[in-house]
């Protein structure tokens, strides 16, 4: 018997009329897992392109996976390296993957099982959504959180997040970020501070895991780190997003795709450029004068935009809003960096705000056009 | 004043399987049928009965909304059957055809004399009226209501879409006259469009008011030319014509009778010998299909239409009132085994790069009828704007469709288009959305609230 034909026999308990017909939804989720349904065209057009959501959110991951295989690589290096031990790169590895497996773990069995479980209560497919949401919450975290407090924030995420908007394609805010944002609120101390973007810090004297933005929020200059470091990622940070090399692969299998939105991306690095240029004129303190180049790569900002602006649900969701959005995003994600004492990445909080402020701009874009129409009928109007 | 437009949103889908230019007159069908779906919304008030004789050009039945809407047979013949559906709402009138092709003769006027009205009331009662369609709305034209400009679209953008050059090439002076009876209409808003290298239609129409479109799919489509050209307010009406019905038009003013020739295209992957085939309206397929190799003996889907807008119909169906192609395609109905990685399944062709086919673009390609995939909620934004040429937001229009959000659909422009125009964003949607009836059912939904 081939595949097909067990999937067939598994399938009765869970049609119409039958038992389990109320589960359909969650085996749905996994027979469509294995095969592409044979589902044919009803209404409307008779061919119908070859992507589907899978395949978006597929091509996504895929497009993640450069920057979370040098995360695993750079917690290992961190931590090994400031210990002082001498260590190969397997070492490095097998300490990453240790800290970050089991948070990955964690976020899919929780997020999939607040899916599955809405999916079902509700009756509707289950959408892949979250496979991208739930890679993106672990690779966004410092290394250290506790695996509860992942959890934690993956259920605030789906719930809150999304959930409570009516699910996917409805949310305002990007569920990584609300995840992400709930822990740096809900917990400030293991989010913030110089003691958790790499690995132990806390336990093992002598390591210090100071970001660079935090150095220079502190008003020192990050001296022990080189341009190249920066863009290769070898410094502390965030678990996925410290390497802009591997951000940049990301990005060009998003744009070479056409999955992600250039248009999102480079309208963020206009704005971030000249924000970060206009700083550097004035030049007040360290994170002003930080020279604008250096501040694209750096921090959260590359993974920010190509993975989490670029969230078509959450961005601004016409072609001209886009751009619109972008720049904004990079605009305060800049402002934020220099005039937040507190706590010195912008790119979750700019994305946040832009992404409340998205419709706006939509409604401002699409409200252009209704001008125009309405022009048109009035002009009409006085020529009759 | 003509103008050359460029048309930069869209995508023109190349099929495999486009007809030759090799024409076959098929001999009298002994059935054909109106089909009464192909008349959306027109309610049937019949005059004849089952097996009652019939010439061609009769009245069969009229619209109930507007008694001066006529619905005429054909060819000559007899009412073979009325076939009913639930609650017993007309389906399709068969017609068997005889040899003796008797026609109603009509009084056509000297073509000086000729008014508008009169023009309007000859169409009417000679049973061409319906072959004139308004939009908004993308209904029958409302007589009532004089249009402020007429369009006719002579190309088809479409994939698989047919060469109207070809089809009108020995008819032309039919054409011709019948757009100098639409003109006596409209007489300085008759738009005609063209595609760049249509030569023969340039100098033949050098009278006449020329658009000239190039661009993608949908530049064809005659509610994008509209929009480029004489877009359409509140309370206005365009009435759009397809160009063998104007040939018909132009037969009648000129011998005084109801002679509707039609053009039928059958292309599509499957079919081994595509080509063309002069018929008349209503033609049963099985006719023009016993002549059709296929190159398998697979499961097929026969459209009628194009692939994006067409209709589907069984074997044993007719062919529709309004269109010159008949679509092929294989039935997609088949599972594929982890489809939808990215890269697996490069024969399945994709307007994202995530499979191979895009390295194969310019050749065309096989298409069945797959939905690969299945429908979910509106993720990817900003993909159905780049399939849609008009100053106007796709996807915000669909959604006040979808709650009946009447104020905001005017707004957003819902009198400008057509089911037809979003046939493109069927096909690109990632969401498997079915915009066209969607949309369709805003228009209907429009209609039942407004008029």
């Amino acid at each position: 018997m081939n595949i097909r034909g067990i999937v067939d026999k598994m399938k009765t308990p869970f049609e119409k009329g039958q038992k389990l017909e109320k589960l359909y939804p969650a085996f749905n989720a996994f027979e469509t897992f294995l095969f592409v349904p044979n589902h044919t065209s009803k209404t409307g057009a008779h061919i119908r392109d070859a992507i589907d959501l899978k395949r978006v959110m597929i091509t996504v991951i895929i497009a993640l996976l450069p920057a979370l295989f040098y995360g695993i690589y750079n917690t290992g290096y961190q931590y090994l390296y400031q210990t002082g031990e001498s260590f190969t790169t397997i070492d490095a590895i097998l300490h990453g993957s240790y800290k970050i497996v089991p948070m990955i773990a964690v976020s899919y069995i929780v997020g999939l099982g607040i899916e599955f479980a809405f999916a079902v209560f509700r009756g509707h497919q289950v959408n892949e959504g979250y496979l991208v949401t739930g890679l993106l919450i672990p690779m966004i975290m410092p290394v250290d959180i506790p695996l509860w407090m992942v959890g934690v924030s993956v259920a605030f995420a789906v719930l809150i997040g999304k959930e409570a908007f009516g699910g996917t394609g409805m949310n305002i805010l990007n569920p990584a970020l609300t995840a992400r944002a709930f822990a740096f609120f809900a917990y400030p101390t293991y989010m913030s501070g110089n003691q958790v973007w790499v690995s132990e810090a806390s336990n093992v004297d002598g390591v210090s895991g100071e970001t660079i933005l935090g150095i220079l929020a502190a008003g020192n200059s990050p001296d022990q780190y080189s341009i190249f470091d920066m863009f290769i990622g070898s410094i502390p940070g965030s678990i996925a997003e410290t390497s802009t090399l591997m951000v940049l692969i990301g990005a060009f299998i998003l744009i070479y795709t056409g999955v992600g939105s250039w248009r999102i991306m480079f309208g963020s690095i206009i704005g971030a450029a000249l924000t970060g240029m206009l700083f550097n004129l004035w030049g007040a303190n360290e994170l002003m004068s930080f020279n604008w180049f250096n501040q694209l790569i750096v921090g959260g900002f590359a993974f920010g935009i190509v993975f989490m602006a670029t969230d078509p649900v959450s961005a601004a969701q016409t072609l001209k809003g886009k751009w619109i959005y972008g720049i904004l995003v990079g605009v305060f994600c800049i402002l934020i960096r220099v005039f937040n004492p507190a706590y010195p990445e912008g790119v979750m909080l700019a994305i946040l705000l832009m992404n409340v402020f998205a419709p706006t701009i939509d409604h401002y874009v699409i409200e252009s056009s209704v001008k125009r129409r309405e022009k048109r009928f009035h002009s009409k109007l006085k020529t009759v | 004043m003509s103008e050359d437009i460029r048309i930069k949103k869209g995508l023109s889908i190349n099929i495999k399987g486009v007809a030759d230019k090799e024409l076959k007159k098929v001999p009298l069908p002994k059935q054909l049928a109106l089909i009464l779906d192909d008349f959306h919304l027109v309610i049937p008030k019949l005059i004849l009965r089952e097996g009652d004789n019939v010439k061609r050009g009769q009245t069969i039945f009229y619209s109930k909304t507007n008694e001066r809407i006529k619905f005429v047979s054909p060819a000559s013949g007899i009412i073979e059957k009325i076939e009913r559906g639930e609650r017993r709402k007309i389906l399709k009138i068969v017609i068997k055809t005889n040899k003796d092709d008797s026609s109603i003769k009509h009084e056509i006027p000297s073509f000086d004399k000729l008014s508008s009205s009169t023009a309007i009331d000859i169409l009417l009662d000679s049973g061409c009226w319906p072959f004139i369609k308004q939009r908004p709305f993308d209904i029958i034209a409302n007589p009532e209501l004089l249009p402020k400009s007429i369009f006719i679209s002579c190309f088809d953008s479409a994939p698989l879409g047919v060469d109207f050059e070809f089809i009108l090439k020995d008819q032309i002076d039919s054409f011709k006259h019948g757009l100098e009876v639409l003109k006596k209409i409209t007489p300085n808003n008759l738009n005609i469009g063209l595609s760049k290298n249509q030569e023969f239609l340039h100098s033949q129409l050098s009278k006449f008011e020329k658009n000239t479109f190039s661009g993608p799919h949908p530049s064809g489509n005659v509610g994008v030319q509209i929009h480029h050209l004489d877009p359409i307010s509140q309370g206005e009406s365009v009435w759009v014509l397809r160009p063998e019905d104007v040939c018909i038009i132009g037969n009648l003013f000129k011998n005084g009778e109801y002679k509707p020739t039609r053009t039928v295209a059958v292309s599509g992957p499957p079919v081994k010998n595509p080509k063309y085939y002069k018929t008349i309206l209503g033609t049963k397929l099985s006719s023009i299909l016993t002549d059709i190799k296929f190159d398998n003996d697979e499961e097929f889907r026969i459209i009628n239409g194009d692939v994006l807008s067409g209709k589907k119909v069984k074997n044993s169906g007719f062919i529709g009132y309004y269109n010159n192609n008949i679509s092929i395609l294989r039935e997609g109905n088949n599972y594929k085994l982890f489809g939808w990685i990215p890269f697996v399944n490069n024969n399945v062709p994709s307007i994202y790069r995530s499979s191979f086919s895009w390295l194969t673009s310019s050749k065309p390609k096989d298409y069945d009828t797959n939905l690969n995939g299945e429908e979910r909620a509106l993720v990817v934004t900003g993909e159905m704007e780049k399939f849609f040429p008009m100053d106007i937001y796709p996807m915000q229009l669909i959604k006040e469709c979808m709650t009946g959000n009447i104020e905001k659909m005017e707004r957003l422009g819902i009198y400008e288009v057509a089911p037809e125009d979003f046939g493109l964003i069927d096909y690109a949607s990632s969401s498997k959305i079915e915009a066209q009836s969607i949309v369709r059912d805003g228009l209907d939904y429009l209609i039942k609230e407004t008029l």
